[in-house]
């Protein structure tokens, strides 16, 4: 199984194992990792599952659709250019060890 | 001690329970659902999970090991039958008794059944929970005709994902519009247009007097005499508030479980949230019971910030969301009362969003796959800034700049 690494705004480090095909913010939410909420269940309209993705795995990921697009500018925490919705990013092998950062805040 | 009881594990349910241990409370929290499973989220069943997207592992809000580890009592299959407010304590459907020095109702909603000959047929299903849609999932393949009696946000959904797999999907509505309730008649025109060009049939002012068949459904017989013929039937007309464990000991009701800003009932010691509890909300300005996980979870958050002595009035700007096909509705405040509506965007491009002014004053707006416009309605709302009129309808100025 794909492993996820995320790392919370106070260093605090989750590594975790994900069957492929769960969302990076269900691999989140399901083992009580804090500063990931996924208000919306996970269908991209709430912005509050916000990540920075560590930089050698952003090209390996999909490119954000239209409408996470439009969401990456509704952040709470600032976005910068590895910035995206954890809700969108499955766990696949090809991005197996992928390293996500949390933001200070999500709502 | 005895500690937190909280009757009911849906969404205002578990968020109590998991803001309380978030905020510090160290006493014992006991969790009863009248279901099978540990808690889940709704909204994903009338569509991802229907269409195979996702599962009832990763429905859930936490893995099962969270309860325990958070030293949550989670009790399931489990019924309140009973609640004595003068020795604080309920009584279970298994026989047994439990004090509790707070308690906390999130008995949620009922769906309202329908009340015609026929409506307990085989192949007439409800849509709330995840046994409702397992039960759905299992003759779904093999239906070829589903009629969707009530076109609210779960029998339209539902209507989108049949559509989807194929099915010939009617949808019968009583009103005359659809989501009339709750959308501006030309969201209504819109949603009806995008569902009959997807193939979905549409009646309103449609009243079902009976529903017949031999072994199972087999049609749905209108008051004017037409039929519509089908294999699976979904009920979706709404739902009643779960009040009676809190009426019938006194505990002040008005359409749901009164509750003030910190979701207190007219007992001290009793809180109550979610679809159940009836609000006068600040924004609103009257008693309204919003059926929502905004304010599920917002109540719960609230409860859980008032018991451990970090009160914060309720007062997060209502927000909703359907998804249909591949438009996302979101919505934003209240528009009742509202005297003006502006478009903003173009509906032909399946963009846009409607902002509804009472007066000079923004009260509410509805997106539709526009999620920005949503979020930076949120603000707005929660700001109490009102962009003008001419303002909203002009897609180039930049509605963030007000903020």
């Amino acid at each position: 199984m794909p492993t996820v690494t995320y790392i919370e705004h106070d260093g605090t480090e989750h590594r975790v194992e994900l069957p492929a095909g769960w969302t990076l913010m269900q691999g989140a939410t399901l083992n009580g990792i804090n500063g990931i909420e996924g208000e919306c269940g996970g269908s991209c309209g709430c912005a509050t599952c916000h990540v920075y993705v560590d930089e050698a795995y952003l090209d390996k990921l999909p490119a954000p659709s239209e409408t996470e697009e439009e969401m990456l500018e509704c952040t709470a925490s600032p976005r910068r250019a590895n910035s995206r919705l954890s809700c969108q990013i499955k766990a696949m092998p090809e991005i197996d060890g992928i390293v996500v950062h949390l933001p200070e805040t999500q709502s | 001690m005895a500690g937190l009881v909280i009757v009911g594990a849906g969404q205002a349910g578990y968020q109590t329970a998991e803001s309380l241990r978030q905020d510090g409370f160290d006493g014992p929290i006991t969790l009863i659902g009248s279901e099978a499973h540990p808690p889940y989220q709704r909204p994903p069943l009338s569509k991802a999970y229907l269409l195979g997207e996702t599962d009832a592992q990763r429905v859930r809000f936490r893995t099962v090991d969270y309860y325990a580890q958070h030293r949550i009592d989670l009790r399931t299959s489990l019924d309140v039958t009973a609640l004595d407010r003068a020795v604080k304590r309920v009584r279970l459907s298994d026989g047994s008794c439990l004090g509790y020095d707070k308690l906390v109702l999130a008995t949620g909603a009922r769906v309202r059944p329908l009340p015609v000959p026929g409506a307990e047929l085989a192949g007439v299903f409800t849509l709330k929970t995840l046994d409702d849609v397992d039960a759905i999932a299992v003759r779904l393949p093999h239906a070829q005709n589903v009629a969707v009696i009530g076109a609210g946000f779960i029998g339209l959904e539902f209507a989108a994902v049949a559509r989807k797999l194929g099915k010939a999907v009617t949808v019968l509505e009583a009103a005359p519009r659809i989501m009339g309730r709750v959308v501006h008649p030309d969201l209504s025109h819109y949603f009806t247009a995008y569902h009959q060009a997807r193939g979905v049939r549409i009646v309103c002012n449609a009243a079902v007097a009976a529903l017949s068949g031999t072994e199972a459904v087999e049609k749905v017989i209108l008051a004017d005499g037409s039929e519509v013929a089908t294999d699976l039937v979904v009920v979706g007309i709404g739902v009643i508030p779960n009040v009676e464990l809190a009426s019938a000991c006194g505990v002040t009701c008005d359409n749901g479980i009164v509750v003030d800003e910190f979701c207190r009932t007219s007992d001290p010691d009793i809180y109550a949230a979610g679809d159940v509890a009836s609000y006068c909300h600040p924004f609103a300005g009257s008693l309204v019971r919003l059926e929502s996980v905004q304010n599920a979870a917002d109540q719960g958050r609230t409860i859980a910030a008032h018991v451990t002595g970090k009160a914060k009035p309720y007062a997060t700007v209502p927000w909703f969301w359907s998804d249909q096909f591949d438009l996302k509705l979101q919505m934003v405040g209240l528009p009742h009362g509202c005297d003006r509506v502006v478009l903003r965007g173009a509906m032909e491009t399946d963009k846009f969003s409607l902002f509804h002014y009472r007066g000079d004053e923004l009260r509410a707006v509805d997106s539709v796959n526009k999620p920005a416009d949503h979020i930076t309605g949120r603000k707005l709302l929660a700001a109490g800034v009102s962009p003008t009129p001419e303002q909203a309808a002009d897609e180039g100025f930049k509605l963030n700049s007000l903020l």
